[in-house]
């Protein structure tokens, strides 16, 4: 066929005036703005968009909208290609680059397609019973196995779009923009409540925009425009198109992804390609809509073989005809309408073959008299044709429909259209957690109860007919915006072409031929995943009775379109397999998306530079400046070393030490947490939440508390310093600041409501520059005229406040080097001011900034713990030889009971000491090594403890460890072992400190 | 000169000096749709006491103009020379000019403390981000999970939500005057304010973002 054969001359929603180019499996097609690339495709006389996942079967487009199985494309290339899209969904723009999936080497000669002739050694659970022996074969099939069993192809490089999140509030939320929506939009926004209507499709209307109803005298799509123009105009009424409604959540909480621009080709500057929206609603309208059913027969899933509605949507909406001649193939009513609307379109009717024996409703009268050939009691027992149907068989079934051999009759075609009745759209309902019940005249499950704020309208709830649908919307969007509190009324119903009298339908799951089901061909249920009703009839013999196993088993439904099309015929083939009802089978769960969501929507903007806040200190660009490497510690950039020109991170860490211990050290502590503690409770307070005694704390002088849970472990510890009577500032470690402020917190609201007391963090109030080393008092001195700096006038553990450089600081002789040493806080704007005076000054005496890395090692050489180093969430006060820090005699603090518990008094214990290597040794022993007596039993072997940190020490001029050893503080002198994956090392249990253990540096 | 004159002649560094914000405010015109601008070193104090006393919320109002704070959950009072925004039930912010907070620290301890009232000085904590102009609301919308419909969130309203992933004190500060944008000032922590920067600038593109004078 040649280019733009079945577009017809006239007619649809498209617009001829804009012709757009595409490129489809490396061919150039053109089609026209307001078309999908489904719609462009067919238009073209492409039949054959795919191959199926297993056995590799050309497909063509079997629907028009969100439930298609087959036609899914890959779109773009490089790092924007995008699989698995369905084209029925895809908007054309100009430019647009698809191509087909799961086909090699190209899709009209496909190697794969040989599973198809091996098909009857596939049967379903293929994988379960062939490749799990021997079950370390695994690995070796897997590899195979997922390359054979194709989806598309994800991009590998980073994905250059932009994509957004946003919140939305509103009072009603309409979901679906059919005529239900509309109205119940239409009642809603009328009333001046804040309504969002959403809709999945590029153009809001849905079926009124293929029908051929009258509304008001006028045709159905000029209601949908003024509709639509009304609502536009209306402050407090958003409107979504492009807007698919994917997971429905707790408390009404609603995400849709709004495709922002994906249908432009030259997208705006900053805007982003999708949007995902959460919508959060007082009250919700489901009008979701329907989707027509295919009918299981011999061979149904040959290109040219559609939904039946789908036709008519291409036709009225995109002025394509889906081929020359067709075949209807049908088990009710609706099948007709759609049969009189193509005829009037052009297309030529070959014969409607109806299941029913006797079909009598107005619709199939009025085909009838338009002269079109109808077959009742008959069935499509075959399609001929591979890659494009070429025709159908036909053969009357018998009475007890078990077999169909009868008045054979071939019939020539190029398109069978087939309608098997509609599935209401009930996956947001079911997600929301609402209860479904089995409609047993339309075979499917409707709402039943709602267990959220929410009304379901139109044919998502059951209605068929256009009435029923606008009053049913119409109500549902005026209780809502009621329930919301606004005085909202249904407004009357427009002027329509009155009801067609229905037949019942004819539910015949499996269409019988003139072979047993599975031979001769293939009836298939889910096309997406290649599942027959023979599948699911093995399956049930097998004794998969149960739905939820029967999905997993043969993956019926578990393909990216969630078997949309194929669920309910499922259910009712096991349903016949097992002698059961549908309703007793019951149905598997909906889950969100209802449609694939991109990991770019779902991630937003966090990404690159916006994944994660990094926390700067105010003297961080200084930092930067100096070619400072840094680690992260919580949310903080900190600097973890100073490199020189060609120093690696020993030897900067060896230099900075050195400094720190022989001259004067400088290090940025404003990431310390602070929290400011005030009120006439707060020493009581401070008892309670620390395991030593506050309330004789002097004022201007500071101490060291460890926190304790509940159960006796280690939380927190750090420095408070008394401000006043009732004024105290706790010290927090780092990454605990915010934690632990919460804790304190909860406590005060919760168990000690009583106690006045106040807490607020200052941490981010002030910078914390810390002069420590041998110098510090001298280089200090230099810059403070208002603090007396003599070791009698200031000593260890208390604070002065002044000015240093000028600037109006708090200066705390507090140490965590061992060293003398100065902790000064200034407001953290001057921050930086401070730390260039002190850099200044400090140049004579040789002052060195000192990171993370070296500040660690400072710590460990005097045996300063860490809390999360040294601590591991079960270690005790005394574990860490700190047990004389425990006021027992207090009436009580937290973890005062925990550290009575019986393992926390038990012997042999892990407790803190120091190591040191045997000589020889100059690597560091790697933290978390096991420490064993006797390296030469065989593993495993009792292991008696392990390295919590591990540094080379310039101070002592070899590495040294700390470590948590059972009955530790027992074994001083022990030789021990840590056997590493090359070598055994040999380490001596020394005291946990290296460095001036008599104080007199701190104190000096 | 005394330790204050001296102080004064220091150099203060900004939470967000580093982007040249100011450069940039006087390079970029047009009508963009958000107006973003730092309201640099206002400030801060933060209020606790027992609304029920009497003693306390008159203690209040002399320092502040005659205002009580509010009692009324997520208001602010804009006394002229004050902002004075509910944070909890006995917690408020206080936002003043910058170099304010010395002298009103002082003067409302004096006069909440008898009645059991504190105050503590948090002007250096957080910095202030002022989101404006006809689209301020949407940009918002795109990390804040808060209603901020003018409906929901009227002039004067406060809360403490996040934005991206940052906690913010947020306060709409227009009066909802006919024909006035929207405004918010965004009090957030200093170390996250250059995230908070960033995300807004860039979720603002699509509006067009213009650089204000703080």
């Amino acid at each position: 066929m040649s280019n733009g054969e079945l577009r017809l001359p006239t007619g649809g929603r498209i617009d001829r005036a804009q012709p757009l180019r595409f490129i489809f499996d490396g061919a150039g097609y053109s089609g026209y703005a307001g078309d999908t690339l489904a719609s462009a495709l067919l238009a073209n006389g492409v039949r054959l968009v795919g191959r199926s996942f297993k056995y590799h079967r050309p497909r063509g487009i079997l629907s028009a909208g969100a439930e298609e199985p087959n036609a899914l494309v890959e779109l773009g290339n490089g790092a924007r290609r995008e699989p698995n899209l369905r084209a029925t969904q895809i908007e054309l723009h100009d430019g647009l680059v698809a191509s087909s999936q799961n086909r090699w080497p190209s899709l009209d000669l496909d190697i794969g397609a040989i599973n198809n002739l091996a098909s009857r050694l596939l049967p379903s659970g293929f994988y379960y019973k062939t490749f799990m022996w021997p079950p370390s074969f695994w690995h070796f099939y897997e590899h195979f196995i997922r390359r054979a069993a194709g989806m598309g192809r994800a991009a590998t490089e980073p994905d250059p779009d932009r994509y957004d999140h946003r919140y939305e509030h509103c009072d009603v939320l309409v979901v679906g923009a059919g005529p239900a929506g509309i109205a119940a939009a239409l009642a809603a926004g009328r009333s001046g409540a804040r309504v969002v209507l959403c809709d999945e499709q590029q153009e809001m209307g849905g079926d009124l925009l293929a029908s051929m109803a009258l509304i008001d005298g006028a045709p159905a799509a000029d209601w949908v425009a003024r509709a639509l123009g009304e609502l536009g105009a209306l402050p407090e009424v958003r409107l979504l198109p492009r807007a698919t409604a994917f997971g429905y959540y707790d408390h009404n909480a609603v995400a849709i992804v709004e495709r922002v621009a994906d249908h432009l080709a030259r997208p705006g500057p900053g805007l982003p390609r999708q949007c995902v929206w959460h919508v959060r609603a007082r009250r919700v309208v489901l009008a979701t809509g329907a989707i027509e059913r295919p009918l299981v027969f011999r061979d149904n899933d040959r290109p040219g073989v559609m939904l039946a509605n789908a036709a008519r949507v291409y036709l009225r909406r995109y002025a394509v005809a889906c081929g020359r001649r067709a075949v209807l193939f049908t088990n009710n009513d609706a099948a007709y309408g759609a049969a009189l609307d193509l005829r009037a379109g052009g297309m030529d009717i070959a014969a409607i073959v109806d299941l029913r024996a006797d079909p009598k409703g107005q619709r199939t009268e009025a085909a009838r008299a338009q002269g079109l050939r109808v077959l009742a009691g008959r069935a499509v027992i075959g399609v001929q044709g591979s890659k494009a149907v070429s025709g159908v068989e036909v053969a009357r079934l018998q009475d007890d429909a078990s077999a169909a051999i009868l008045d054979r009759e071939q019939i020539a075609c190029d398109t069978v259209l087939m309608s098997g009745g509609w599935t209401p759209t009930i996956h947001l309902f079911s997600q929301s957690g609402g209860k479904l019940r089995f409609d047993t005249e339309t075979a499917a499950f409707v709402p039943d109860r709602a267990t959220q704020a929410l009304r379901s309208a139109g044919a998502c709830n059951g209605a068929t007919r256009l009435s029923d649908c606008l009053a049913q919307g119409a109500a549902a969007g005026a209780a809502a915006a009621q329930d919301a509190g606004f005085a909202a009324a249904a407004p009357p119903l427009p002027e329509l072409d009155p009801d067609l009298d229905e037949a019942p339908m004819r539910h015949l799951w499996v269409v019988p031929s003139d072979a047993p089901v599975g031979h001769k061909g293939k009836h298939f249920v889910d096309f997406q995943n290649d599942v027959t009703a023979a599948d699911i009839r093995l399956a049930s013999r097998e004794g998969y009775r149960s739905v939820e196993h029967l999905k997993r088993y043969t993956t019926t439904g578990m393909g990216t379109d969630q078997g949309k099309t194929s669920n309910v015929a499922a259910l009712a083939i096991l349903a016949e397999a097992t002698n059961a009802s549908i309703p007793q089978v019951g149905t598997t769960t909906f889950r969100p998306p209802y449609t694939p969501v991109t990991m770019g929507a779902l991630t937003g903007r966090t990404v690159g530079p916006l994944l994660e806040p990094a926390r700067w200190t105010p003297i961080h660009r200084w930092h930067v400046r100096t070619g400072a490497v840094f680690e992260n510690t919580g949310q903080w950039q900190r600097a973890r070393y100073y490199p020189m020109a060609g120093e690696d991170m020993h030897a900067a860490v060896e230099r900075e030490v050195r400094a720190a211990r022989n001259l004067v050290g400088l290090f940025d502590a404003s990431t310390l947490g602070k929290i400011d503690v005030k009120g006439p409770d707060s020493a009581r307070f401070l008892d309670l939440v620390y395991t030593n005694s506050w309330s004789k704390l002097a004022i201007g002088r500071s101490r060291y508390g460890l926190m304790l849970r509940d159960d006796g472990y280690i939380y927190d510890d750090g420095v408070t310093t008394r401000l006043g009577p009732e004024h105290f500032l706790v010290s927090t470690t780092s990454g605990n600041a915010a934690p632990v402020l919460s804790f304190m917190e909860d406590l005060l609201q919760t168990e000690w409501p009583h106690l006045k007391v106040r807490l607020t963090s200052v941490t981010e109030q002030f910078a914390v520059v810390t002069l420590s080393g041998p110098m510090a008092r001298r280089l200090l001195a230099e810059l403070t005229r208002d603090i007396d700096l003599s070791p009698q006038a200031f000593p260890f553990m208390t604070l002065r406040a002044g000015t240093v450089a000028g600037i109006p600081v708090r200066v705390f002789r507090v140490s965590f080097t061992g060293d003398l040493s100065f902790e000064i806080q200034a407001r953290a704007s001057h921050g930086l001011a401070l730390w260039h005076a002190c850099l200044a000054v400090g140049e004579k005496y040789g002052i060195t900034p000192y990171g993370l890395e070296a500040m660690h090692v400072l710590r460990a050489e005097k045996g300063y713990i860490i809390v999360g180093q040294e601590t591991d969430g079960t270690a005790t006060p005394d574990d860490l030889g700190m047990g004389a820090m425990v006021a027992h005699a207090k009436p009580d603090f937290i973890g005062k009971r925990g550290l009575k518990r019986a393992e926390l008094l038990r012997p042999e214990r892990k407790q803190l000491v120091g190591l040191r290597l045997a000589d020889g040794e100059h690597k560091p022993l790697p933290e978390g090594a096991h420490l064993v007596n006797d390296p030469g039993l065989p593993p495993p072997m009792p292991m008696l403890g392990h390295v919590t940190s591990s540094y080379y020490s310039p101070t002592v001029g070899a590495p040294i460890a700390l470590a948590m050893i059972k009955n530790g503080r027992a074994r001083m002198g022990e030789e021990l072992y840590a056997p590493l994956p090359d070598r055994v090392v040999r380490a001596r249990v020394v005291a946990p400190c290296f460095f001036d253990p008599e104080g007199k540096r701190l104190h000096g | 000169m005394d330790s204050k004159g001296m102080a004064d002649a220091i150099p203060r560094l900004g939470a967000l000096d580093h982007l040249g914000l100011a450069a940039r405010a006087h390079g970029e015109k047009g009508a963009a749709g958000v107006r973003l601008a730092e309201r640099r070193f206002l400030a801060k104090l933060n209020l606790r006491g027992d609304p029920n006393d009497h003693g306390f919320m008159g203690a209040v109002a002399s320092v502040l103009d005659g205002f009580e704070p509010r009692i009324i959950p997520n208001t602010a009072v804009h006394t002229g020379r004050f902002d004075l925004l509910w944070l909890g039930p006995d917690e408020w912010l206080v936002v003043a000019a910058d170099g304010a907070e010395a002298e009103l620290e002082a003067r409302l301890t004096a006069a909440v403390a008898p009645h059991g009232g504190t105050v503590t000085d948090v002007s250096e904590s957080r910095t202030t981000i002022v989101v404006s102009g006809p689209n301020a609301r949407d940009v918002l919308a795109k990390g804040c999970p808060l209603d901020l419909h003018p409906r929901a969130f009227a002039a004067g309203a406060c809360a403490q939500s996040l934005v991206a992933k940052v906690g913010v004190i947020l306060h709409r500060t227009d009066t909802a005057a006919p024909g006035e944008p929207a405004r918010f000032e965004l009090h957030a922590l200093r170390s996250f304010a250059d995230y908070l920067w960033r995300f807004l600038d860039d979720a603002g593109q699509e509006y067009g973002v213009t650089v204000m004078e703080g």
